[in-house]
């Protein structure tokens, strides 16, 4: 007997082998229905895959299947991608499954896969043919919808971060049968000019179906012929267009494709203030250098020059002269000096100016008593005046005037009827003349005197 | 610099120029009059970085075939109008 006898692991190794040597295994797409379904608590998914002919196993680890969009469940039938290999403690082999689909989709997943590594091997998505975007566009090409809330994100976007850019849409169909021809005659049309600074390509989120434009292959190729940068906006963060792939740079909204393309005239702002305020520091900065290293030359030329002539023996004669010429000069200075200060000392006594301030004050002095003599003659005068009017209004002539009478007997002036006698001569005298006249009788007026 | 002639240049040649003018000051090596006249040219050209950021002109326009090729036409969201 020289049959060599295996273990059984040597037998599950060998099949191992034999199955993960096949490369055709290793990348396999399999249609069924999932049964048996259990999502282990360490988050791997065991299920298997049948069909009217038999089963397969199938198991998809949580690393994988944490990228699933549905939830796989028992009946639900799907196309799995993967690998054979064998699990060799239970003796099984078992499809390790990548990626899964539901299969009502399948066709058209299968077709976006087909097609990715189909670009992808041409060489389509290579980040170093990537074009990198102008940082300061002055004009963005749109191609989207007239209509969506796409455009409408985008440009309110630009407006509120960089206004001064200008806009250019190219209205496309988004979605149906006609639209990859609309956005690819679109890009080529853009191109055709050559002001444009940046493209956003894109829609809002929609179903698999109705982004189906962007995975075509006609959008892929003028996305990757376009000489003008392509931001790529498709739906929602999810999913991945095959345009996502040859763009230049990939959004996930046309909201995140705005403010990729410009920049915030906020952060421009600051960054021109801030260079500005540079600028500032920097000419104060060396003018003070500049004035700092003047400063140190002119204290060292002060320090070096005339000491080291002085130090010099051979000057040591022109030093003395010049010492004793300064000395003279210094005398001739002070005395100049002193003679200066004596001249200026002197002028303070010069007497003109003490006779100027005398005549000053006599004539201060002089028009104040002329002032004051007119003031005091002024005073008098109308104590005179008014004394004068009393005097006047006091006059005898001036009662005379008003109808009064004087009477004199032998020039005294008859005050009383006693002085009297009838048959006397008098005279009257009334302001205009005298009256000569006799008394003829006397009543005596008995009360008078005696109240 | 005549300041015509700086505000032709685009906010990015102009944002440029003003990083060169802060480099070529930073590196101390420019002569103090060289440096004022720099410095001058400077204030200028963030002037006008600061005028085209004011400058206010948003509009969206859309490319028509015309006789002579594409030709740029204004173009209204619907709810612009």
């Amino acid at each position: 007997m020289d049959k060599h006898i295996f273990s059984v692991g040597d037998i599950n190794r060998y099949v191992k082998l034999l199955l993960e040597e096949d490369d055709q295994l290793q990348d396999v797409w399999v249609r069924g229905e999932i049964s048996n379904f259990t999502h282990h608590s360490r988050g791997h998914m065991y299920f298997t895959l049948k069909d009217t002919d038999g089963v397969l196993r199938a198991v998809m680890f949580a690393g994988s299947n944490r990228y699933l969009k549905f939830i796989p469940k028992n009946g639900t039938k799907v196309i799995v991608r993967g690998s054979l290999a064998v699990y060799e403690q239970g003796g099984q082999y078992q499809l390790i499954a990548r990626e899964m689909q539901p299969d009502g989709l399948g066709s058209l997943y299968l077709a976006y896969e087909q097609l990715r590594s189909k670009l992808q091997e041409e060489g389509l998505f290579n980040p170093e043919i990537k074009k990198t975007l102008p940082v300061y566009p002055k004009v963005i090409g749109v191609i989207t919808s007239p209509t969506g809330a796409a455009i409408r994100d985008i440009v309110t976007t630009i407006r509120r971060r960089y206004p001064v850019v200008r806009i250019i849409l190219l209205p496309v169909l988004v979605q149906g049968e006609k639209a990859p021809e609309s956005i690819s005659q679109a890009i080529e049309t853009m191109n055709q000019t050559d002001f444009i600074d940046v493209l956003i390509v894109g829609r809002g989120g929609g179903s698999i179906e109705e982004l189906w434009a962007f995975n075509s292959e006609v959008v892929a190729r003028s996305i990757f012929a376009s000489k003008i940068p392509i931001i790529s906006a498709v739906g929602h963060e999810t999913d991945y267009t095959i345009a996502d792939f040859v763009a230049d740079i990939r959004a996930a909204t046309p909201t995140a494709a705005a403010e990729l393309a410009v920049p915030h005239i906020l952060e421009l702002r600051q960054r021109v203030d801030w260079l500005e305020g540079k600028l500032r520091n920097q000419l104060v900065g060396q003018v003070s250098r500049v004035q700092e290293r003047w400063k140190r030359a002119h204290k060292s030329l002060l320090a070096r020059h005339p000491r080291r002539q002085m130090e010099s023996a051979n000057q040591s004669l022109d030093r003395t002269v010049s010492r004793l010429h300064a000395s003279i000069y210094r005398l001739l200075k002070d005395h100049r000096l002193r003679n200066q200060s004596f001249k200026q000392r002197l002028e303070f006594q010069n007497p003109r100016k003490q006779l100027q301030t005398l005549r000053e004050r006599l004539d201060r002095d002089q028009s104040q008593l002329a002032k004051t003599g007119k003031t005091l003659t002024e005073r008098y005068r109308n104590q005179w005046l008014h004394m004068m009017t009393k005097l006047d209004g006091l006059s005898p002539l001036k009662i005379m005037g008003r109808g009064y009478s004087l009477m004199y007997k032998d020039d005294h002036l008859v005050k009383s009827t006693t002085q009297l006698d009838p048959g006397d001569s008098v005279k009257v005298e009334l302001i205009d003349g005298t009256i000569d006249c006799s008394v003829w009788a006397i009543e005596e007026r008995k009360n008078h005197g005696k109240e | 610099m005549e300041k015509n002639e700086l505000l032709a240049l685009t906010f990015e040649e102009a944002l440029k120029r003003l990083e060169d003018v802060v480099d070529t000051l930073e590196s101390g090596e420019v002569p103090l009059e060289k440096a004022i006249d720099l410095f001058q040219d400077g204030m200028l050209l963030s002037q006008v970085c600061s005028q085209k950021l004011d400058k206010v002109e948003q509009k969206i326009e859309t490319l028509l075939e015309g006789s002579d090729g594409l030709v740029v036409k204004p173009f209204e969201l619907e709810e612009d109008r």
